[in-house]
């Protein structure tokens, strides 16, 4: 029991860590690898309202959702819709934007540096024991976990009953269809990065709460995100998220029962097996 | 005007002000001293060295140009003049920085690099080239082999042996008194450091009677660390000691507090003894041990830590930080007794005494000798409670509950 609640909270938060780029990579076709950068910019965000205004951290989503918002915005418009009109094909467009975003990647630690300092960002918030079944959780774990349910819950809502959403998956499915029934593709694609720009962001604010965070972390959560968005599937929410899951139980359990210094080599191993038996993620459509 | 003109424009003004500039610099009397500093700014050890190691270069360089330089024989004072440059914790790139810095730069001297892992990487291109290197922040066994192979290395932080000794000297001190059985639930980052440290440790701990009950590692950036934290708990032990790394200590230790962990005994390695543990954690941090240690009660330490403060706007640690300062007073010293000749002043480093933060230095097999071990949050300090040959060790407390 103690395993399961452990693995679900850590899928949970592994699901926020991946929500964003799931949006990036599926609809925008966007394999963005200056993600992390965002969430912690985002978990900043949430530092500084918490040091320095003593204000609940969650308040920081109020300034680092829109902001991250407008920001992913600009970045697709000025940044990435030249590599987007050059491409000749999907893969041209993966291959351009990976480069891209890694080379962002690098800026953006270099401009968090500079606003932020290098030191570490850590602070207690929520951090007490609540019981669960007789067993303490970090309290702070547990609302991540709430917040990550409330956040995939209105992504999938959103995405399946709006109309918005239904744009945006048909997109995901096939630009070029999806541009002869009178969707502005570019637009719908603008919409979705800045949409899961900020998603991350929000995320990047629910971490630091139980997370020690600095400038240069960013490509640790880059590394797990690319994991599971490749092994649920490409621009499928749910995918994203039973893979958080599969994940976080996987590695509780090998940590548990096993030895803590297995749980990569269990995470690499059920990316290995995916890959292996279904390269298109675990609800990812073959391509013809 | 067009953009064409417009750059030229830029150009012309971006030469104008060079030649402006070199214009001054020759109008001085005397040039500066030019000091290359290699370290992370970014990746994994960043946020370290912005703790431990940049702000000291930055305070050391502002006190000596604030009283005009340093004081040369001839009486003459040079200024000093930093020139730094981020390896992004990639040995590669330390060893890369070095050699540009030695070559193109040609600077007079090198600052060693950070971190254990980044200076032994270096020390080849610093050996090559002739450069001193006073390493602050590398702890490891092999400061023999390494002294001898390399002559112009010097260590002061002291050896990984050394750490795990006076761990199992407290908690066998803490269980001869009575106050803490003597079980012991060790875990360690799987890194270079923790593996190290934890395989020096066990057969340490053994040998004093102490009991390992429970004995994992885990990988380096592990989210979550709650199933080592629970694993240790059941294993009900009396101690509970982690070779950790900053963001696992900082992790275990808010594990622990949710688990209810409260050994009476509960250490953690790197970053115990940085100011933002206790901002994190607050006044129960109190009787947790930790790596390091210092005397913050002398005089020269009150005034060290109250100048990197209003130098730097951050406080500094209370292990490496002081290290890490007197090893560019040792520089500074050095320079100011032969001059910038680099073979007369590594010679001199390994003869003389300096007058350090850290009281007397006096390199014996290019070793300091006497260093903090272990140190302890004792009402919102951290105080050195164990030390190889120190003076002004606190007496050790047992910790009672988060």
């Amino acid at each position: 029991m103690d395993i399961l609640i452990t693995g679900v909270l850590l899928g949970a938060t592994y699901s926020l860590i991946a929500m964003g780029l799931t949006l990036q990579y599926g609809v925008a076709r966007i394999m963005n690898l200056a993600n992390g950068e965002m969430l912690v910019a985002g978990a900043f965000g949430a530092f500084w309202v918490f040091t320095t205004q003593k204000l609940s951290p969650f308040t920081s989503v109020a300034f680092v959702a829109p902001g991250a918002f407008v920001l992913n915005w600009l970045i697709y418009r000025f940044l990435l819709r030249p590599l987007v009109r050059r491409a000749k094909n999907r893969g041209m467009l993966e291959v351009d934007s990976i480069l891209a975003t890694f080379g962002m990647a690098f800026a953006f630690v270099g401009i968090m540096l500079l606003v932020f300092g290098g030191e570490y960002f850590t602070y207690s918030y929520l951090d007490e024991p609540v019981a669960i079944f007789g067993s303490p959780f970090g309290l702070n774990r547990v609302v991540a976990c709430l917040v990550s349910v409330a956040l995939c819950g209105l992504l999938y809502l959103g995405l399946n009953a709006t109309r918005t959403g239904m744009a945006l998956r048909a997109v995901a499915v096939d630009p070029a269809a999806a541009g002869l029934v009178a969707i502005d593709v570019p637009r719908m694609s603008t919409f979705a990065f800045a949409l899961g720009g900020a998603v991350t962001a929000v995320g990047g604010i629910v971490l630091s709460t139980f997370l020690t965070m600095d400038a240069s972390i960013g490509i640790v959560f880059t590394m797990k995100a690319l994991i599971i968005v490749i092994m649920g599937g490409v621009g499928d929410v749910r995918g994203a998220i039973i893979a958080s899951l599969i994940l976080g139980l996987a590695e509780t359990a090998v940590a548990s029962l096993i030895d803590p210094g297995l749980t990569l080599a269990a995470a690499y191993l059920l990316f290995l097996l995916v890959l292996l038996f279904r390269p298109e993620g675990l609800f990812g459509r073959r391509q013809s | 005007m067009n953009r064409r003109t417009a750059l030229k424009a830029v150009i012309a003004a971006v030469f104008a002000g060079s030649l402006a500039s070199l214009a001054i610099g020759a109008a001085h009397a005397a040039d500066p001293i030019r000091i290359g500093a290699v370290a992370p700014k970014t990746g994994p050890l960043a946020a370290g060295a912005a703790v431990t190691h940049w702000p000291n270069i930055q305070l050391w360089a502002h006190q000596v140009n604030e009283q005009g330089g340093l004081k040369m024989k001839d009486g003459t004072r040079r200024k000093v003049e930093i020139i730094e440059y981020d390896d992004r914790t990639n040995p590669g790139e330390t060893i890369k920085a070095v050699q540009r810095l030695a070559t193109q730069d040609k600077v007079d001297f090198i600052l060693a690099p950070y971190g254990t892992g980044l200076n032994l990487a270096a020390a080849p291109i610093f050996a090559k080239y002739g450069y001193p290197q006073i390493t602050s922040t590398s702890i490891t066994d092999k400061t023999a082999e390494l002294t001898k192979r390399y002559p112009s290395i010097f260590f002061t932080l002291g050896t990984t042996t050394a750490l795990a000794n006076s761990v199992a000297g407290i908690l066998v001190k803490l269980h001869n008194e009575g106050k803490i059985g003597n079980k012991v639930a060790m875990v360690n980052v799987a890194d270079a450091f923790g593996i190290e440290l934890a395989e020096s440790a066990r057969p340490i701990f053994k040998d004093a009677g102490l009991e390992i009950v429970f004995d994992k590692s885990y990988p380096l950036g592990t989210q979550d660390l709650s199933p080592i934290v629970k694993g240790a708990k059941a294993a009900n032990p009396d101690a509970f000691v982690a070779w950790s790394y900053p963001p696992d200590t900082f992790g275990l230790t808010a594990q622990a507090k949710i688990e209810g962990l409260d050994t009476k005994a509960f250490y953690t390695a790197v970053a115990t003894a940085f100011p933002v543990y206790l901002a994190k954690f607050g006044k129960s941090v109190n009787g947790v041990l930790g790596a390091g240690g210092v005397n913050p009660d002398t005089p020269a330490m009150k005034a060290y830590y109250a100048a990197h403060k209003k130098v730097t706007g951050k406080d500094a640690d209370y292990w490496a930080s002081p290290v890490m300062y007197a090893t560019l007073q040792v520089l500074g010293q050095a320079i100011e007794a032969v001059g910038t000749d680099r073979k007369a002043v590594t010679d001199y480093i390994k003869n003389a005494t300096f007058k350090t933060v850290m009281g007397p230095w006096k390199f014996t097999n290019q070793s300091i000798h006497d260093f903090w071990t272990v140190g302890q949050w004792q009402n919102g300090t951290f105080y050195g409670v164990a030390s190889t040959g120190l003076s002004g060790a606190k007496p050790v407390i047992t910790k009672t509950g988060w």
